[in-house]
């Protein structure tokens, strides 16, 4: 009886492991063959290149590659700055309104700045900003949630250090960078694993913030390329797909287990 | 050199209070005004309802309400059961566990736009993979994302496959912190799993699926990106959500004055949940 439950619950997490990963084989599957195999399976299909190098002459790829990792890299950059500061001064020194102003960064972990694009949007082209790496990157810089976790990270460093580093002289942004940031690592590994992963996906905002290939990031550049009025076949499409999301899935598959580390450490702080 | 506590704390709030107060706090105000005052992408002098009383004669309004409650209704509990399920697995002796976590977690880590590419091919109607298989069985096929009673529950499949793996992850950290105590001597009592499932597991990873739930809840009335591939809001508006409503309002529409009134609405649905959570937060965590 036991052992009969525990074949089936086995059976249901390979088929359901199966069902999850499917999508992304069949793609694979698709990019590597002609068009024509797409929708007829055939194992001895023979593998073709062709659908990639079509795709790369039809989007320009290298540029959106580009964009999406000078926004990704400008926003994470920024919030590590911008969050470090807040952070600490949220977790050690004391002042009045301390507490008012935390609930007003936290309050911003329900309202993301897509909620408000209307509003975000006008306020970047008042500033002339709209279609540039800053109008995508600048909403998301004020993290609530990176400086939530460097909060609690500061936290459980031992005041003595900080007052050593004192006594050797470090003003207070020696500090901050010589005795906390070096001890928060393992919080910065993971809110930036985080960081990377949602900017390098996010679509909705830079759809909105950006108009042309001078900014465009991937997933934008892919809703274009993709759309099946366009008339590129499927084939081509998961290739498209593919390059897109190479450069984040192999780093995934590479930093496999720190990546799940990093998003169970940053979900339970 | 700066003197006092006061003003360093200040000056290191800086940059992180004016981009929150630039990106956040003022646009939930001006949302607010533009709601009143607004009509069109104009901005008039008298205050006026009229776009709250266009939002309760729209019928299509009502509809994407309808909606994005179902939406929301449909794929959090789902995916929060898969996600616990998923967790489970990944977290017993089984073998080969690495690669079930890999498979579950994989979509988290994609866009969804690109994943949106994947799924339309298996949804289309001539050519989809589910129609071919469907075909195989003698069964006709279905025009899965052009018929307004599939076209909804096709996006929610959708989204269940993209979240469920994402939520595996905090019910993966709550299940490793458990102490095995409570599964040995539950086992000299000869305990059966589904036994210890219900007295064991389950009430002590409640304050996870509270968490969890929440963040499933605002999860679902942000995500929206899938529409913009699969279809967008249609047909006759069977799938629009309500943050793609408020996107078409302001940016296909150019009408910002019913945006911004559509926004309140969701920042409304927001705060609530917001409150929720802060309930249960207050509960669970303790600040030292």
């Amino acid at each position: 009886m036991k052992t009969l439950f525990t074949g089936l619950s086995n059976t249901l997490a390979w088929l359901l492991a199966l069902a999850w990963i499917f999508p992304l084989l069949y793609a694979f599957w698709a990019a590597f063959h002609s068009a024509e195999y797409t929708t007829h399976f055939s194992l001895f299909a023979p593998i073709e290149l062709s659908n990639f190098y079509t795709a790369w002459q039809q989007a320009p790829f290298l540029h959106y590659m580009v964009n999406t990792f000078a926004i990704t890299t400008l926003t994470l950059i920024s919030q590590l700055i911008v969050c470090t500061l807040a952070a600490y001064a949220l977790a050690r020194i004391p002042f009045r309104g301390r507490a008012v102003v935390f609930s007003f960064v936290i309050m911003q972990l329900m309202v993301a700045p897509e909620i408000l694009i209307v509003e975000n949007y006008q306020t970047l082209a008042y500033f002339g900003m709209i279609d540039s790496y800053a109008a995508v990157a600048l909403p998301y810089i004020a993290s609530a949630f990176g400086i939530f976790l460097l909060r609690q990270s500061f936290k459980t460093v031992p005041l003595d250090l900080e007052n050593a580093a004192k006594l050797e002289g470090c003003n207070l942004l020696q500090i901050i960078w010589k005795v906390y940031v070096p001890l928060a690592k393992p919080t910065y590994l993971a809110y930036a694993l985080v960081s990377i992963s949602t900017h390098w996906n996010n679509f909705l905002w830079p759809l909105v913030a950006t108009n042309t290939e001078n900014s465009r990031p991937l997933t934008v550049g892919l809703s274009i390329f993709g759309a099946p009025e366009s008339g590129v076949n499927w084939a081509i499409i998961c290739a498209g797909t593919l390059i897109s999301i190479a450069p984040l899935l192999v780093m995934f598959i590479v930093f496999q287990k720190q990546f799940i580390q990093s998003f169970m450490h940053a979900g339970i702080k | 050199m700066i003197k006092s506590h006061k003003t360093q704390a200040w000056l290191l709030l800086t940059p992180a209070l004016i981009l929150l107060f630039t990106f956040t706090y003022l646009p939930i105000a001006t949302t607010f005004v533009r709601s009143l005052f607004g009509y069109g992408v104009q901005m008039g002098s008298q205050a006026s309802s009229e776009n709250y009383v266009r939002l309760i004669e729209d019928e299509v309004f009502w509809q994407v309400l309808k909606n994005s409650l179902w939406y929301a209704l449909v794929t959090v509990p789902v995916s929060i059961v898969l996600a616990l399920s998923m967790a489970m697995w990944v977290n017993s002796k089984l073998a080969g566990k690495s690669v079930l976590r890999l498979s579950f977690f994989t979509p988290t880590i994609l866009p969804m736009i690109s994943v949106a590419n994947i799924w339309l091919l298996f949804y289309s109607p001539e050519i989809g993979l589910f129609n071919n298989v469907l075909e195989q069985f003698g069964l006709s096929g279905i025009n899965w994302l052009g018929n307004p009673d599939t076209a909804l529950p096709s996006l929610m499949a959708m989204t269940i496959w993209k979240e469920a793996g994402f939520f595996m992850i905090f019910y993966l950290a709550a299940l490793q912190t458990l102490s095995p105590d409570l599964y040995n001597a539950a086992k000299t009592e000869n305990a059966s799993p589904l036994y210890m499932f219900r007295r064991i597991t389950f009430p002590l990873l409640m304050p996870t699926t509270l968490f969890v739930f929440v963040n499933a809840l605002l999860n679902s009335f942000k995500l929206v990106d899938h529409l913009f591939i699969l279809t967008k809001g249609g047909p006759n508006n069977a799938t629009n959500l309500l943050l793609y409503y408020i996107y078409e309002n302001a940016f296909s529409f150019f009408d910002t004055a019913y945006a911004s009134s559509l926004t309140v609405i969701l920042l409304g649905l927001l705060i609530l949940m917001a409150l929720i959570q802060f309930g249960i937060i207050e509960r669970r965590v303790h600040y030292h």
